[in-house]
């Protein structure tokens, strides 16, 4: 007997039964993004958490000129704006609880302000002095990355950290659309799902990765949709309605803080300014586009939303106009003295303990300064 | 014979012309990267090429460095050749998986029968005051790996007939661009842009007696100051520019530190595991008894890439070259 004969006839069944592990449909995104302001749903807001919601939208507003024109002056190596998409960032930071966690991407010095550090320090990388200028544990504010997309799996395993420890600590990353194409997101998506991290992905798309249009970044009917993959819920928001943006992540972060696992939420965008102030925006897009979403401005949704409501008069509106402009005097005062920073700071922490070659490297260094020193020196000697 | 005008051109355009002919010459050239397309490049190499070629040939990719490389990888194994953008030297990390994986050894796993002609251009290094991540020396990492040729131009005709001689390698080279020297410009005849050596042969920048400068991309031109400043102090420099730091030419390396007798090693990466290190353990073994001193150093300090404000004091210039030089003299006397 053969085999074949011994084992019989291969009769052909149906596969066991597959089952989903989870139902897509709850996770997916609704078509539109969710809107607020000027619906009947703006009603229900909290009139103080509006009110708190636009002083941050008119301060980062101020913030991101004063910022532009700093570049201008030579005192700021470049600034990426965010003038047009302050909503998000204003929201992703009033969304979160003091314990909380913000891994902000290079754009996102909006939010890192919003959440509490001071705006001379949030300034630090991009002027140059030095890479991170606030202590991320005195307000849990992660470094701005700017490898794109790195931050996320990070967000991801403090996230994890937290619950493991039985905290209810929740981490809020933020990515662009450009960024969600790196491997990066991906990995983050999966790991944070996998193991059901308290954490919350926040896209803002803002219609370009420098000269790349979303067309060209994804296929995706919309960059929450890719959620669902995860095992995620998605959810799609006007990132330029900040009552929407807050309510929508903050549904997000109590979800993720009641042990619900993580959510991807994408708010939809624009980004009225250049890349940075070095880029040259008119190579890839033209003035229509911009002019369309100028009409849907974040600061103009809210403001119409106050005072059609009577939420807040002239005064209040005025106070906030003024609170900006004392932040951006302020911000242009301290940008305007010239930072020092110490040439030896170089071989400070690079190790716990440093190591005998940096602390020879150290003395080379050292050397070479005091001999510029007692040259400045001659030479004035020279000319007295 | 009319005489062609040899007009000062930037190392950028003398790129963005091997790039333009090379896809004229051989349609399975393709170019692809982060904002290569529409915006031509952060730093505009890829001008005009989308527009010249179209969007199939010049093509702006997700942003994505380890997917950009990864299909490059599929596109050559298909008989086209990829010419890929990484936008800054430290953006191309997230691609190191692919290169070091599978670009630099397929055609050694395949037994030769699957070779990988993809050229991998990277701006790199420091001196433009860029924010952190813009400004990193990672040849030493590629050089690390076996299977791939590394290049560096210094000047504009070899950006040009080295970035030619890349693309039409039949083996992956990784491009470093030094992104300081993109606007330095050179008297060069873009009508009738010249090749250059094959891959491999370093060049004498500069004559000298005393002592070799071995050096590369951006520190070329430092060097050569450093040469002229040297002269009024009696040392005669000679500056060898190695081009490609793999292959390595050790034999216009070692005839020159033969003739001199000394040798400083140059360059902005890091000197603790940097390609100095290898440089000089060369020089050591094949030219020990012509040497009248040991062969030094003058690389960044062994830390992160420092902020703007402070990369003077981390990258070597003429005064800590010329430090060197004279321990040269010292090590000689004592
Ligand atoms: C890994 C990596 N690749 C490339 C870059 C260069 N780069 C900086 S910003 C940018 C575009 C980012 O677009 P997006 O993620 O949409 O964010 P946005 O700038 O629109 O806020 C690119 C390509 C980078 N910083 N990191």
């Amino acid at each position: 007997m053969t085999v074949m004969e011994q084992r019989g006839a291969y009769r052909p069944s149906p596969p066991p039964a597959w089952q989903p592990r989870t139902d897509p449909a709850p996770l997916l995104p609704d078509a539109e993004p969710h809107r607020v302001l000027g619906t009947e749903a703006a009603a229900k807001a909290d009139p103080d958490l509006l009110r708190r919601l636009y002083a941050q939208l008119v301060r980062g507003r101020r913030y991101n000129t004063q910022a532009t024109a700093l570049t201008k002056q030579g005192r700021l190596a470049v600034y990426p704006s965010s003038t047009g998409q302050e909503a998000c960032q204003v929201a992703a930071a009033l969304a979160l609880e003091e314990r909380d966690w913000l891994f902000p991407s290079y754009r996102d010095t909006l939010a890192v302000v919003a959440r509490g550090v001071d705006p001379v320090e949030a300034l630090t990388l991009l002027r140059g002095d030095w890479h991170s200028g606030y202590d991320p544990h005195t307000h849990r504010v992660a470094p701005l990355s700017t490898p794109l997309a790195t931050q996320l799996p990070h967000a991801v395993g403090l996230a994890h950290a937290a619950r493991l420890k039985g905290d209810d600590v929740v981490a809020l990353a933020l990515v662009g659309d450009g960024g969600t194409s790196e491997g990066d997101f991906h990995e983050a998506l999966n790991f944070a799902a996998v193991w059901q991290a308290p954490v919350v992905f926040l896209v803002q798309n803002n219609g370009f990765a420098i000269s790349v249009p979303l067309a060209k970044q994804t296929a995706a009917p919309s960059l929450a949709h890719k959620a669902v993959g995860y095992g995620m819920p998605g959810r799609l928001v006007d990132g330029n309605d900040a009552a929407a943006v807050h309510e929508v992540l903050s549904d997000a972060v109590r979800h993720a803080r009641a042990g619900g696992g993580p959510t991807l939420v994408e708010a939809v965008t624009y980004r009225i300014d250049a890349h940075t102030n070095a880029d040259d925006a008119t190579r890839y897009r033209g003035d229509d586009e911009i002019e369309a979403w100028r009409t849907h401005d974040p600061i103009e949704l809210l403001e119409a939303e106050l005072t059609t409501r009577g939420l807040i008069d002239a005064a209040a509106l005025e106070a906030a106009r003024q609170d900006a402009e004392e932040m951006a005097a302020s911000l242009r005062e301290h940008m305007n003295r010239d930072p020092e920073p110490d040439p030896m700071a170089l071989f400070d922490h690079v190790y716990a303990e440093t190591t005998a070659q940096l602390r020879e490297q150290r003395a080379l260094l050292q050397a070479e300064l005091d001999a510029e020193q007692e040259h400045h020196g001659e030479q004035e000697g020279g000319a007295r | 014979m009319t005489t062609v005008a040899v007009k000062p051109a930037t190392m950028a355009q003398a790129l963005t012309r091997a790039l333009r002919d090379a896809m004229a010459a051989d349609p399975t050239v393709h170019v692809m990267g982060e904002d290569v397309g529409t915006l031509g490049g952060v730093f505009r190499v890829t001008d005009g090429l989308a527009k010249e070629f179209g969007e199939d040939r010049c093509t702006d990719t997700p942003l994505a460095e380890a997917g950009i490389l990864g299909t490059a990888v599929g596109m050559a194994m298909y008989g086209l050749r990829p010419v890929v953008e990484m936008q800054f030297d430290a953006f191309a990390y997230p691609a190191f998986e692919q290169l070091i994986s599978h670009v630099s050894r397929m055609r050694n796993r395949t037994r030769g029968r699957m070779p990988l002609p993809i050229t991998v251009r990277v701006p790199y290094g420091g001196g433009i005051g860029g924010v952190e991540h813009h400004s990193d020396s990672s040849e030493a990492y590629y050089m690390a790996t076996p299977g791939l040729h590394v290049l560096t131009p210094a000047t504009v005709a070899d950006a040009y007939g080295l970035l030619r001689r890349a693309i039409a390698s039949d083996d992956p080279v990784v491009f470093l661009e030094p992104k300081r020297l993109y606007w330095s410009k050179d008297s060069w005849n873009p009508e009738q842009p010249t090749d250059v050596e094959p891959i491999g042969r370093a060049v004498v920048r500069r004559p000298g007696r005393s002592a070799t400068l071995i050096t590369y991309g951006p520190s070329v031109p430092v060097c050569l100051e450093a040469a002229e400043a040297a002269q009024s102090e009696g040392w005669d420099l000679e500056v060898v520019d190695l081009r490609s730091l793999v292959p390595f030419d050790d034999e216009t390396v070692c005839a020159s530190v033969r003739r001199t007798g000394r040798a400083v090693v140059v360059h902005e990466s890091t000197g603790f595991g940097g390609p100095g290190g290898e440089i000089a353990a060369r020089i050591t073994e094949r030219c020990f008894h012509h040497l009248e001193a040991p062969v030094l150093r003058v690389a960044g300090f062994d830390i992160p890439y420092p902020p703007p404000m402070l990369e003077r004091h981390h990258l070597p210039g003429v005064d800590r070259i010329l430090d060197a030089v004279a321990r040269l003299q010292w090590e000689a006397e004592g």
